[in-house]
């Protein structure tokens, strides 16, 4: 009997986890789905088997950029307030990245610690700015225009770090052209260390990031958390007559949204061995905009695919001017806002899920 | 009879309108007391005052034998205060379910927490709509969503401002006799009403608002009664 009850008190518990992967926040349900689901990871994982380790380095690059898309769909599509901000956390973590690997050196793991570390940098500077927007009442347009000026600021800061009075450590932070030659990251093993460079190994372990972040997102938003934050986007003045703080969850949802932001810049940092100041710039800060609403905002698998086409378009379009590119980045958000506001992404799931339920019936 | 609230000299002026003008009142529990006045009284504002989104200027709130009057919002829900606003605060993109399931998950888990939402689903006949978008709704579903995302938490006083606004007769009825159930289980209920009938139907005991203060205070007849309360209200109510 006894053993009977502590056998399937955790046992429960992880059933109820996992049977938040689905849920009225998130889209995709059902055998179906899932199916669908893991042809695609298993098309990903066969990837680099068929392309040169240039181009799966490249479409390492691409999921690189994901997390900060995810997290930016936490803060703004589920929670409701838009930020415009996010690589200012990005940006922090990378250089974070580079001047504790720099000064710490790559042995026993320690770029993984590196890394670890500068996501918590991240992600605590975004409780920081949280605490002060969401307890000091700025709401709507105005989070867009502090988190805005948080990055630029940033930015202009980092731009005039070039003298070399402005080193940590070993590190020099160098101004307006960035700080390089961090190392990758480095995964410590029995034959000798391996070093992530882009190539097949380093995108194994973002494939294996995305895929972790991507089902632990799905998890937390269809959770009570989850259900706060879409209620608080949809009415925070009755979430707060329910007896919930709105302000701590505001901020721990832009907390969770920053480290996200962290992780994709510290792993960008390691991927080129670069960071640079205009990663905090204006057009940096609005390109996760583009990507997240293009895709759809209130939903984390339309984010996540959305992000990866516009991603991949954009450099395609890269090829003729980027200047070109930016241009048609503009003029996808247009549509997006006048034709499908809920994201393109999102629109088509929407379409396919009732033709699929036509076809059953 | 043990108080459940009481209001101390509550003053609250916004420039030179004064929304509560040194309001004493108090509540005992188990009471279903109605509050009513003509349009623009005060009576909202005095619950928003009772839950905390007005700071007053002056005077004391007391609720369950402990000052409340500098809590926040949601600490004074936490304590027991539940409220069903004028305009229908329901969360008008989610599902039925989901409006309930906000609403109660801070209090109940797994099967205590299926099993309200279906009882409550039940008490507000919204079986049927239980993952319908709470917009598309009528108005008195609406209505009864909102008093059952109030209800589930089982509080201990209830505020409800004109539950009744926009429905049908034959819904008010139901509401009325929803209230009875509750006020059964053994929730204090303070209302704000305009319909004299529906005031009938459910209190005992009436307050009457006039510019901020009290005006009178008495059971359902005493008040019909009163001349001056014909006079400021019931004389040109539209009933
Ligand atoms: N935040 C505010 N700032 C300024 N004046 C306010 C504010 N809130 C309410 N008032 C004014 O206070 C008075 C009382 O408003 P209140 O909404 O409490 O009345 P009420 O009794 O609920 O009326 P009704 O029956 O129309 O709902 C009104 O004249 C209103 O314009
Ligand atoms: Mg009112």
């Amino acid at each position: 009997m006894t053993l009977n009850t502590t056998d399937t008190v955790p046992r429960s518990r992880a059933r109820r986890l996992f049977s938040r992967l689905e849920g009225p926040q998130t889209m995709g349900s059902g055998p179906a789905f899932w199916t669908v689901a893991a042809l695609v990871l298993g098309v990903a994982a066969a990837y680099p088997l068929i392309a040169d380790a240039w181009t799966v380095g490249n479409a390492a690059y691409f999921l690189i950029w994901t997390f900060m898309a995810m997290g930016l769909g936490v803060v703004w599509g589920y929670a409701g307030a838009l930020s415009f901000g996010q690589t200012a956390f990005f940006g922090l973590a990378g250089y974070a990245y580079g001047v504790i690997t720099i000064n710490l050196g790559t042995a026993y793991g320690l770029t993984i610690v590196a890394l670890l570390l500068s996501v918590a940098i991240g992600g605590l500077f975004a409780l920081v700015i949280g605490y002060f927007m969401f307890y000091g009442r700025i709401q709507g347009v105005f989070i867009g225009i502090v988190t805005l000026s948080v990055t630029l600021v940033l930015e202009t800061f980092m731009a005039q770090t070039a003298g070399p009075q402005w080193r940590i450590g070993e590190a020099r932070l160098n101004g307006f052209n960035g700080m390089s030659g961090m190392p990758p990251l480095t995964l410590p093993w029995f034959g000798g260390d391996i070093v992530l460079y882009p190539g097949p190994p380093l995108y194994y372990l973002l494939l294996g990031l995305v895929v972790i972040c991507y089902l632990g997102l799905r998890i937390l938003l269809n959770s009570p958390f989850g259900n706060v934050l879409v209620a608080i986007r949809e009415n925070p003045h009755r979430v707060g007559m329910l007896g919930y703080d709105v302000r701590l969850y505001q901020m721990l949802a832009f907390g969770i949204g920053g480290a996200f932001a962290a992780l994709s810049g510290a792993l960008y940092t390691a991927w080129g061995q670069y960071i640079t100041p205009s990663s905090m710039g204006l057009t940096s800060a609005a390109l996760p905009i583009v990507w997240v609403a293009v895709g759809g905002r209130r939903d984390i698998t339309a984010t996540l695919i959305g992000t990866l086409v516009v991603l991949a378009g954009f450099q395609t379009l890269t090829i003729y001017g980027s200047q070109y590119a930016l241009v048609v980045m503009g003029a996808l958000l247009l549509v997006t806002v006048l034709a499908a506001p809920q994201g393109l992404i999102v629109g088509a799931m929407t379409l396919l899920g009732r033709l699929f339920q036509r076809s059953k019936t | 009879m043990t108080e459940i609230l009481k209001v101390q000299g509550l003053r609250k002026a916004f420039g030179g309108v004064v929304v509560a003008n040194g309001i004493d009142f108090s509540l005992s529990k188990g009471a279903m007391h109605c509050l009513i006045g003509p349009n623009g009284a005060g009576k909202s504002s005095f619950f928003r005052l009772l839950l905390g989104e007005h700071a007053p200027d002056a005077g004391t709130i007391t609720f369950d034998g402990s000052d409340i009057t500098g809590l926040r919002s949601f600490q004074r829900i936490r304590r027991g205060i539940s409220v069903k606003f004028q305009v229908p605060g329901i969360f008008k993109a989610l599902s039925v379910r989901q409006n309930l399931e906000v609403a109660f998950q801070d209090h109940l888990h797994g099967h205590s927490l299926s099993a309200t939402i279906r009882e409550m689903l039940d008490f507000t006949d919204l079986r049927a709509e239980e993952m319908t978008p709470a917009g598309i709704l009528s108005h008195g579903q609406q209505q009864w969503l909102e008093i059952a995302m109030a209800v589930g938490v089982e509080p201990k006083l209830l505020l409800l401002d004109e539950p009744t606004a926009g429905m049908s007769p034959d819904e008010t009825r139901k509401t009325g006799e929803m209230l009875h159930e509750l006020n059964g289980r053994g929730i204090t209920i303070l209302a704000v009403e305009h319909d004299m009938a529906f005031v009938e139907q459910i209190a005992k005991r009436v307050t009457v608002l006039h510019f901020g203060s009290i005006f009178a205070e008495g059971t359902i007849t005493e008040i019909i009664d009163h001349p001056g309360v014909q006079e400021i209200y019931l004389g040109t109510a539209d009933v």
